[in-house]
């Protein structure tokens, strides 16, 4: 997995509420069994006029001139703002995949959906959690054309142009996992013994759990 | 020191290993796989050069993109239409032969939804940790389950290790006090959760549905209640194991038999918050209170009882929600103040893991007897939940109630709750639907949902339009 350490960007603003995982990525990219490829399809149906279906030549399709990432000055943006609930919806990774493939490694919004942002993690993509008030603000600086945000993952700081630096939480191990690039499933098999030893005393209290359903 | 919940429990009898940094390592009894969200892991699995850590712990079927109609599925797999739907429901098939993985393959009579499937087959016990790549994996919450959603990544985590690296949830009771009207239903009773703590209420929580409505209600409908935990964020809902728990268990596929269900019944019987537990927050409502419900905008949150009118952007509680409405009212064609039974109707979905058991096919069946169709509606559609499903509502007479009503009676499958199948509305269409979520495009691009019950469904369909299912 790619590391996250500091990224700087262009800030691109998608000033909505509860943006659910449909609206992401709509559900007939899904039957891909690819993990890429859905990055031309990301909001999809805000980003084009017509309906998309999955194997599409994109480059023929009328776009949105409205929709926010379509506007010449986000070409090119790392960094996706957003308001409360983001991700909510549906446990689809290929949501993750769809911003993370366009260029997104960052969202910032007031709240997340846990599975969206658990999701997010696994793909050494970093989603800040910022107050209201700080997310407004930064809603109204970013106005201005050619707006970057720096995300320092080490401080744990979102750093603006103007000087400001606003602190964010995130869980150490989500941390540490991030910060060297590293595999969840490696690291859990490092505790395979733990495993073994928890199903034997499990298999005492709860034969019934293990019961071989192949027959 | 105070006692604990049911998911302080359920999450202390499944710890491997508890990190320093807060993580912990959470041991999972049941995964149940499906084609959408499985194909990655599976070749994940394969390029790590890694096998499934307990096989029988897995157990697929098919169910988001399969095709519900007769013809299509007569053929099993080459049957299907659209090429991407048959690699993918293929790819399924190739890796659970591949992985030795036990299948419920497309035209097997235990096919279905893998949350209908899985309580229905005994796969899903009182007490276990089951996970699903699919958020509605809740549903089995209504075991005493401690039950949720994940993403790819974990799918391939849990076949590789058995385990998911996890954080505790706080823990929420939802308590419901007092006794449901007539014609009000479990999922009136979760829309009316929802529209009471909104979208995002149950974020960062584990939802304990209590309280006397729950103890009366059926398994059926504490699967529809826990089902929607996730649309109001909670990942984990969950009612605690009672007589009708275990009586539903009770000599199913592979529920225990002899002297492990002795075994397992003692250890069920401990399932249940202690009396003296502390939960981070409570919410209660009085279930005397909640009416039929019928969803008007495009979040789970925008519900209201039928009685009431489209709300006015005066009733928002803030210009976040303000903007939201105005875009609802936008794209669902609706005006503030308008009354429900404005709405035209176009098509009626009663079906998904939501509500496509037995109980929601005979309670629609029940308002829909002797009656027809209305005939401004294009398409009403019954699709049950899985094959067994089906069965036993064809051995009821229930299939040719609906048929001769004018309804469609399908083959079991996700169907039209997401429209990944043929299955979906046309732009502006407005649908009456018993599913789960009513967002933008849901259930086909320009599409127009309104969760509903099965009832309501039914008599919308009758009707072609929304009525009081009470008084119909």
């Amino acid at each position: 997995m790619k590391k996250y350490t500091v990224e700087q960007g262009v800030v691109a603003p998608l000033d909505r509420a509860n943006v659910d995982t449909d609206l992401i990525i709509p559900k007939q990219f899904l039957k891909s069994i690819k993990r890429t490829g859905f990055g031309d399809n990301l909001f999809d149906e805000l980003r084009y006029l017509d309906e998309g279906y999955l194997g599409q030549d994109i480059s023929k399709r009328p776009i949105n001139p409205e929709f926010v990432l379509n506007q010449p000055r986000y070409q090119g943006a790392t960094i996706l703002l957003a308001r409360t609930n983001f991700g909510c919806g549906s446990s689809r990774e290929h949501a993750p995949w769809a911003l993370n493939e366009y260029g997104f490694r960052t969202v910032i919004a007031p709240s997340f959906a846990d599975i969206f942002f658990n999701n997010c993690f696994k793909n050494g993509m970093l989603p800040v959690i910022l107050s209201e008030e700080i997310v407004d603000q930064l809603f109204k600086e970013c106005a201005e054309e050619g707006y970057q945000l720096t995300i320092d993952l080490e401080a744990q700081e979102v750093r603006t142009p103007k000087g400001d630096a606003f602190k964010f939480e995130i869980d150490p191990f989500r941390k540490h996992c991030l910060l060297n690039g590293l595999d969840d499933i490696g690291l859990t098999l490092q505790v395979a013994d733990d495993i073994r030893a928890f199903e034997e005393k499990a298999k005492q209290v709860r034969p019934w759990v293990f019961q071989d359903i192949q027959a | 020191m105070a006692g604990k919940t049911l998911y302080d429990k359920l999450w202390d009898d499944h710890l491997v290993k508890q990190r320093d940094d807060g993580s912990s390592l959470i041991y999972i009894d049941r995964h149940l796989l499906h084609e959408v969200t499985s194909p990655q892991a599976f070749e994940g699995l394969q390029l790590a050069n890694r096998q499934p850590w307990r096989l029988s712990a897995n157990v697929a079927t098919p169910d988001h993109n399969v095709p519900t109609s007769k013809k299509e599925r007569e053929q099993g797999i080459a049957g299907i239409e659209d090429d991407t739907s048959r690699i993918q429901v293929q790819t399924l098939d190739d890796n659970c032969k591949t992985f030795n993985i036990t299948e419920f393959g497309i035209n097997d009579i235990r096919q279905g939804i893998a949350h209908v499937v899985g309580p229905e087959q005994g796969l899903t016990l009182p007490g276990m940790t089951v996970v699903c790549g699919d958020s509605h994996t809740a549903t089995h919450g209504a075991f005493g389950c401690l039950a949720h959603g994940i993403g790819t990544s974990e799918v391939e985590h849990v076949l590789a290790t058995q385990c998911l690296v996890q954080k505790k949830s706080k823990n929420m009771l939802v308590r419901v006090d007092g006794v449901l009207g007539n014609g009000v239903t479990s999922k009136d009773v979760v829309l009316a959760i929802i529209g009471k703590i909104g979208t995002a209420g149950g974020t960062g929580y584990a939802i304990e549905f209590g309280g006397q409505v729950f103890r009366d209600m059926s398994i059926e409908g504490r699967m529809t209640v826990c089902n929607m935990a996730i649309e109001a964020g909670a990942r984990v809902g969950m009612v605690a194991v009672d007589d009708k728990t275990i009586a539903y268990v009770k000599d199913r596929n592979y529920a225990p038999k002899g002297e492990q269900w002795d075994q397992a019944i003692a250890y069920w019987d401990t399932l249940h918050s202690d009396e003296d537990a502390v939960f981070d927050a409570v919410v209660v409502l009085n279930g005397a209170e909640i009416e039929p419900q019928v969803s008007w905008g495009t979040s789970p949150e925008m519900v209201i009882p039928v009685s009431q009118a489209v709300p006015t952007l005066e009733q928002a509680k803030d210009d976040v929600q303000r903007n939201d409405w105005t875009r609802a009212y936008q794209y669902m064609g609706l005006t503030a103040g308008q009354a429900l039974s404005d709405i035209q109707l176009d098509r009626v979905f009663i079906g998904s893991c939501t509500n496509s058991r037995i109980e929601d096919i005979r309670a629609a069946a029940d308002v829909v007897k002797g009656r027809k169709v209305a005939s401004s509606i294009k398409q009403a559609m019954i699709v049950p939940g899985s094959g067994l499903v089906k069965q036993q509502a064809e051995q009821e007479g229930l299939d040719q109630i609906f048929l001769e009503a004018g309804f469609e009676w399908r083959e079991p499958g996700c169907s039209m709750c997401l429209a990944m199948n043929a299955d979906k509305l046309q732009p502006g269409e407005h649908c009456a639907s018993t599913s789960n979520r009513n967002f933008e495009g849901r259930q086909g691009n320009g599409g127009r949902t309104h969760l509903v019950s099965p009832a309501m469904a039914a008599a919308a369909a009758i009707a072609g339009h929304f009525v009081d299912v009470r008084t119909f």
